[in-house]
């Protein structure tokens, strides 16, 4: 067994399932924003926000996001961990990285929350 | 055009400083001979040629090679399987260390095969006579036990190139499921708890080099995949 400790489950399987599950869920919600963008054509700003005034839209919109962190974080640890071979530049990237993921999670909620 | 074009990667650490392509002219008379031909004419005139050989007829799995950049046994490969403008190109395995010229240390490889404990383990009495498998028991190892272990599949995959002491590779993951898989082995359970890390088996991203090269027609992608349903129908 090969330890680590900068992936996200500790565990290749759990990394693994979030990974497939978050791609579908990613998947329904970019199916869904440009399906409604399809059928809005004219889009105003009064519809666009009271479509993210709704709690289903909240949830679902907080679900892809919170996917999205997980699945950038599987994929960019696997990255990092096949071409960055000097201990340094791993971990500072690994370390860039989550920052931004977590800048980005914490500012999308206050976008879909603050308004 | 009856004078092949040969390039072969010549290194030999006591007198070069850096590995260089040397070319040959190969007089082949036409006929569509296997590429181990080819390194035995080009040995008799130019005996520091170093590469692995054995068998000669695709068991033996010491002459896996990249030809014209793709991996396989020279030995079953003819020229008109590889050989395009007349020109063959031959290469180590990529991603193992070069021992000198077409020989590569395989001392990775096969630490990794030795790393899934590649042996029977049963920790139930020994019956008298032997253990018996039932005819669908005994099919399950089929299209598993046949690898010789000539690593041409690990050394075309990017994942064991990166990361040679962490992941497994695709050919002692096929050797893995092969005990997995056999209803005579009863250390499933510790076998699968040694794989579940993000390394030994999931640094697989299932692109299949290794089924394209396999010389004896193996899927380790197939084999991976039934690893990955045994760890997940033990661990939800």
């Amino acid at each position: 067994m090969v330890t680590n400790i900068t992936n996200l489950g500790r565990s290749g399987l759990s990394d693994w399932l979030i990974q497939r599950v978050s791609a579908v869920i990613l998947a329904l919600y970019t199916l869904f924003i440009v399906a409604y963008l399809l059928f809005n054509p004219g889009l105003d700003y009064y519809t666009w926000s009271g479509l993210f005034a709704q709690t289903w839209m909240r949830i679902f919109s907080l679900l892809a996001f919170i996917s999205l962190a997980a699945h950038a974080w599987v994929g960019l640890w696997t990255v990092t961990t096949d071409y960055m071979k000097s201990t340094g530049v791993r971990l500072g990237t690994q370390l860039v990285i989550i920052l931004a993921i977590f800048v980005f999670l914490v500012w999308g909620i206050q976008v879909l929350w603050g308004a | 055009m009856s004078m092949l074009q040969v390039s072969i990667y010549r290194y030999n650490p006591e007198t070069d400083s850096a590995p260089y392509m040397q070319e040959y002219q190969v007089d082949t008379q036409g006929r569509d001979l296997m590429v181990l031909n080819i390194l035995e004419m080009l040995k008799a005139e130019d005996t520091t040629l170093a590469y692995r050989r054995s068998c000669r007829e695709g068991v033996c799995g010491s002459d896996g090679m990249n030809m014209n950049g793709k991996n396989g046994l020279a030995c079953i490969t003819s020229l008109s399987d590889v050989v395009k403008n007349n020109k063959l190109v031959l290469r180590p395995l990529p991603g193992l260390p070069v021992v000198r010229d077409l020989a590569v240390d395989m001392g990775l490889f096969y630490k990794q095969y030795e790393r899934i404990q590649p042996y029977l383990q049963n920790d139930e009495p020994a019956p008298a006579i032997e253990r018996l498998q039932s005819p669908e028991e005994r099919d399950k190892l089929d299209g598993l036990y046949e690898c010789i272990l000539c690593a041409c599949c690990s050394t075309a995959c990017p994942s064991f190139w990166w990361n040679p002491d962490k992941f497994v590779g695709p050919a002692g993951l096929l050797q893995s499921y092969r005990f997995l898989a056999d209803s005579r082995d009863t250390a499933t359970q510790a076998r699968l708890a040694e794989l579940q890390d993000p390394f030994s088996v999931f640094r697989c991203r299932g692109i299949m080099n290794c089924v394209a090269v396999c010389p004896k027609g193996l899927n380790p992608t197939r084999a991976i995949g039934k690893i990955r349903d045994m760890l997940l129908a033990n661990a939800t």
